[in-house]
């Protein structure tokens, strides 16, 4: 199991565009990913856009991030990545 | 030839093709019976709703712009969301309709977004049900959106105001719908387009009729689809000889407005956008009378701001070069489809939290809207009228707020010019206490259709009650008689903007009550000019 945590700093939050193309990316990576807002206490399956999105992450919300599985440390650097390029 | 009959709305005739606007939500829940087919139904449909979406990303990037085009992105998302197309292939499973499941599954999700704590992601429910109704649309075999290359007649069961918005009103040769009555939207944007239109016909909607010649007599009331030659010979010429009435009219333009006693009367028009601009001066109406603010509000997902609040009244305020612009405040609720104002399901929306109601509660709307409205008064002559008035203690505390924005404005250096303040007359409380009222605003403008389903306690949205509705009545007549009486005795002007004012029947009625103002549809104002030149009144 591998984990990251990053404060978002767009103004916008996570907002649809760019958690579409998160999902997308991760259609590719065998593992589960699970996307949290600790301090709100709420949590959902990364792969799923609508639930990601209902989760509404604000500008300044930190998220905890947990990949699991055989891909785990590749797919953990990648969606670290993606994250700091994006939200 | 197929022949049928309706209630006519506005008078002419239409020859054209026909475009059937399909409702998403008359979806059944039919059982399927072959639920692996009806699942590869459900995959082909997605699969085209992406094909369509995609040309549409490209047309709205081209022609609109990355924002917009943005939002068409994230509804292709949606055709591969896991919890969407999920839940919806579990219905289809269990049996039920691919269009069926598609419905219910998008209502579910767009409630859930609906109810966040979010602007952003509230509005996109909007786009949830958008996809929705694209899939359901592909599924049931409509056409795919609605779009219409060429002009031709909209055949509809009926149409709501933000699907209205959405039209391209230079193609609408005539509206032809299932329901609807005279006083629906349809109808009177018939009126303000001056097209010949009928509502509550025996039509059969069927996604079949769609590119079939359909004439549609706004005189009599009939309709006619694939006409033999003898019907659309009779018709071209019925349609020949209401151009040539029309151009008749062209001698009353430019007229002054009076009667042959000297009795004199302004005659304005009522619009819904900026867009009417250009019916308002074909029509040659001397100002407006009635400047709807809900057009600003629909169709999108979130609160216009002061910006472009203001951008569109000034559009209407300079277009119309000095002469007066009444702009009526937003005049919203229940019934409409805004989901931003996250309003409340009600039992009785018209007697409920709406117009003066909402803007006196959420300040805010309010305050955004009177400094955009304040602000466009410096590009020429702006009155403002409030509606849904019942009492002096209402009135007092709008003026009280309008007279604090304009001071606020001032005192940011912007330039104002005075504004009038009035009310619409439409509750029958208003009406009674007109003597009250009179003494603490500029105008009155009498709002007939309110006041005349509030009077005659009337849902006019209801057809089964059309056969009880008496435009006329004495108890109307009275009320109108009454308000203009109390206008004239404390020396402010008395208007009517109510579809009442169009009518050809009562010029000469109104005329004897002493009306300063009519403000009807921009198709009605060089006839109703005729009869005020000829009336003898």
């Amino acid at each position: 199991m591998k984990t990251f945590e990053y404060t978002v700093k767009d103004e916008l939050g996570i907002h649809a565009r760019p958690a579409g193309i998160l999902v997308k990316k991760l259609a590719g990576v065998k593992s589960s990913v699970k996307i949290e807002v600790k301090d709100k206490n709420k949590s959902a399956d990364a792969k799923r856009l609508m639930a990601v999105m209902k989760m509404a992450v604000k500008q300044g919300d930190t998220v905890t991030v947990t990949i699991e599985g055989e891909d785990e440390d590749s797919a953990c650097a990648e969606i670290e990545q993606f994250f700091k390029d994006n939200f | 030839m197929i022949k049928g009959t309706g209630r006519p709305v506005y008078e002419g005739v239409a020859i054209g093709r026909i475009f059937v606007h399909s409702k998403a939500h008359t979806v059944t829940n039919r059982k399927c019976a072959d639920i692996s087919r009806e699942l590869e139904l459900f995959n082909e449909a997605k699969e085209k709703a992406r094909a369509e979406l995609e040309e549409l990303y490209d047309k709205t990037l081209r022609e609109i712009g990355e924002e917009q085009a943005g939002i068409i992105e994230v509804q292709s998302l949606f055709l591969d969301d896991l919890d969407y197309i999920e839940g919806i292939e579990d219905m289809i499973k269990q049996g039920s309709n691919a269009a069926f499941s598609v419905h219910e599954i998008g209502d579910a999700q767009a409630s859930a977004f609906a109810a966040l704590d979010d602007e952003y992601m509230k509005a996109r429910a909007t786009d949830i049900r958008d996809i929705s109704d694209r899939l359901i649309r592909i599924l049931t075999g409509a056409e795919p959106g609605f779009r219409m290359e060429e002009p031709g007649i909209i055949v509809a069961e009926d149409l709501t105001p933000s699907e209205t918005v959405a039209l391209d009103k230079d193609k609408i040769l005539a509206f032809v719908t299932r329901q609807g009555s005279s006083n629906s939207h349809t109808a009177i944007l018939a009126r303000v387009m001056n097209i010949p239109s009928l509502v509550l016909t025996d039509i059969d909607i069927d996604p079949q009729l769609n590119g079939r010649t359909m004439i549609v007599d706004g005189f009599a009331g009939n309709y006619y689809i694939d006409p033999d030659e003898e019907t659309l010979a009779a018709m071209q010429d019925k349609k020949k000889r209401a151009g040539e009435y029309k151009a008749g009219l062209e001698n009353y333009r430019g007229k002054p407005s009076v009667s042959k006693s000297g009795r004199c009367v302004k005659l304005f028009a009522n619009i819904g956008s900026p867009d009417d601009i250009k019916y308002v001066i074909e029509g040659d109406a001397e100002g407006i009378g009635l400047l709807r603010s809900e057009f600003l509000y629909l169709g999108r997902d979130s609160f216009p701001t002061e910006d472009e609040l203001f951008e569109a009244y000034r559009k209407v305020v300079e277009a119309m070069n000095g002469k007066k612009v009444v702009i009526r405040t937003l005049d919203i609720g229940a019934d409409k489809k805004v989901d931003y104002f996250n309003l409340e399901k009600e039992e009785n929306p018209a007697l409920g939290y709406r117009g003066i109601r909402i803007c006196l509660t959420q300040k805010d709307i309010f305050r955004t809207q009177l400094r955009a409205i304040y602000r466009a008064s410096a590009y020429g002559t702006v009155a403002i009228m409030f509606p849904m008035i019942i009492s002096v203690k209402e009135v007092e505390e709008i003026k009280s707020f309008c007279a604090q924005i304009a001071g606020e404005l001032e005192a940011e250096g912007v330039r104002l010019n005075p504004v009038e303040l009035g009310i619409m007359i439409e509750t029958p409380a208003a009406a009674v206490i007109s003597d009250l009222l009179a003494e603490h605003v500029d105008f009155f403008s009498v709002g007939t259709n309110d006041l005349t389903q509030y009077t005659l306690a009337i849902d006019r949205q209801n057809e089964k009650l059309d056969a009880f509705y008496e435009p006329h009545h004495e108890a109307i007549m009275r009320l109108l008689k009454l308000i203009a009486e109390n206008a004239h005795k404390h020396g402010i002007w008395a208007g009517i903007c109510g579809e009442l004012a169009g009518d050809l029947s009562l010029t000469d009625e109104f005329l004897r009550m002493g009306y300063d103002e009519l403000s009807a549809a921009p198709s009605r104002i060089l006839q109703l000019r005729k009869n005020v030149i000829e009336s003898e009144v």
